[in-house]
């Protein structure tokens, strides 16, 4: 073992009270919505403008401008804004209301992707 | 809102399916190099996501109380590899602890397989990994890491030690290296498509089977 680790614990942070930005809410919309980690989020900027996104928080709006060029994961959403995968489900679940981001789910569970597309992912590690 | 809603997975909505997005799991015991090869074969730097827990060690997920409990976050690695535009792997290193069992459940829903990390000094920790994986039939190879000054053993001898099912893959590697990783990365796909081959054969065999 590593000098200065301990079995227990050095995974596990600090605690915190984040979902104070999501006024307390601990899920996502009336669907309860539960988004994947892989799942990939994009702003519809159009929408979000049009919408009035005044109406939404800095942390919402935060997201909105990680995810306005290019989709991103939203393991990489919570990441770079620095907030808990369980609060950025929940401020999703709000801009996905407001239609201001689009959602795309990766891979249905419990189905894997075509042959060819693991292929190609071969091929692709290879030449990386 | 009802709360059976709270853990379904398939809420998501589906949509533009042009991104396509595979999910690899990273586990073993604590210091078996997990942090080291998601950072290793990595292109973006290592992030790390946070989930919430309650002080019981579950996901928050109740909407009323929040502020009465006591939460804490926990630490996953993560990692991003770009095959091509809209073609991509995510690496999630698995939490080591006991009590993060939960997590590995949400992570390994749709996962594309797993590496599991074995550092021959301590083989034992990366049993109950290997238990979890062979259990849901999740297709994993175990990589392992050749600490300088540990012994090297023969894959042979590591399946065996770990008492692996037939034709698990067990692959040498220096976690540090991207090269290396990128090879035990490569191993594991090849090994879930031919998982996934043998289980489509196996369920047309049930299907068609005479009645
Ligand atoms: N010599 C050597 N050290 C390694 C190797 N892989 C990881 N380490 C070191 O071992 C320690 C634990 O690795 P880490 O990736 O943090 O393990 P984790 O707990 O599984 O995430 C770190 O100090 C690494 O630098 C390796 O292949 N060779
Ligand atoms: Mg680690």
């Amino acid at each position: 073992m590593p000098p200065g680790s301990q079995w227990y614990d050095a995974e596990a942070g600090p605690l915190v009270r984040p979902y104070a930005v999501t006024g307390g809410r601990t899920r996502s919309g009336p669907g309860g919505v539960r988004f994947d980690l892989i799942a990939l989020v994009e702003a519809d900027d159009a929408a979000a403008d049009r919408r009035g996104a005044s109406l939404l928080g800095p942390e919402h709006r935060a997201l909105l401008s990680l995810c306005g060029q290019d989709a991103r994961s939203v393991a990489e959403l919570s990441a770079d804004a620095d907030l808990p995968v369980g609060v950025v489900r929940v401020l999703l679940g709000d801009l996905l209301e407001a239609g201001c981001v689009r959602v795309s789910r990766p891979v249905p569970p419990a189905r894997l992707p075509d042959e060819w597309v693991l292929r190609e992912v071969i091929d692709g590690l290879r030449a990386l | 809102m009802s709360l059976e809603h709270v853990h379904s997975t398939d809420g998501e909505e589906a949509g533009d399916s042009s991104s396509l997005a595979l999910k690899i799991l990273v586990a073993g015991g604590f210091g078996a190099g997990k942090t080291t090869l998601v950072g290793a074969v990595s292109e973006i730097r290592p992030l790390r996501t946070e989930e919430l827990l309650s002080e019981a060690g579950q996901l928050v997920d109740d909407t009323g109380g929040v502020d009465q409990k006591t939460t804490t976050t926990v630490a996953m690695d993560f990692g991003r590899i770009t095959i091509r535009s809209g073609l991509s792997l995510y690496l999630f290193g698995t939490p080591g602890q006991d009590r993060f069992w939960f997590l590995w459940d949400e992570l390994s829903q749709g996962a594309l397989g797993a590496v599991v990390l074995a550092d021959t000094r301590r083989l034992e920790d990366c049993f109950p990994a290997v238990d979890y994986f062979e259990h849901r039939r999740i297709p994993f190879v175990v990589a392992v890491n050749c600490f300088s000054g540990a012994r090297t053993y023969a894959e042979e001898d590591v399946a065996r030690a770990l008492d692996l099912d037939r034709g698990t893959p067990v692959v040498l590697c220096d976690a540090r290296d991207p090269a290396s990783g990128k090879d035990v990365l490569i191993r594991m796909v090849e090994y879930a498509g031919r998982m996934h081959t043998a289980r489509l054969l196996e369920s047309v065999g049930q299907g068609a089977g005479p009645e």
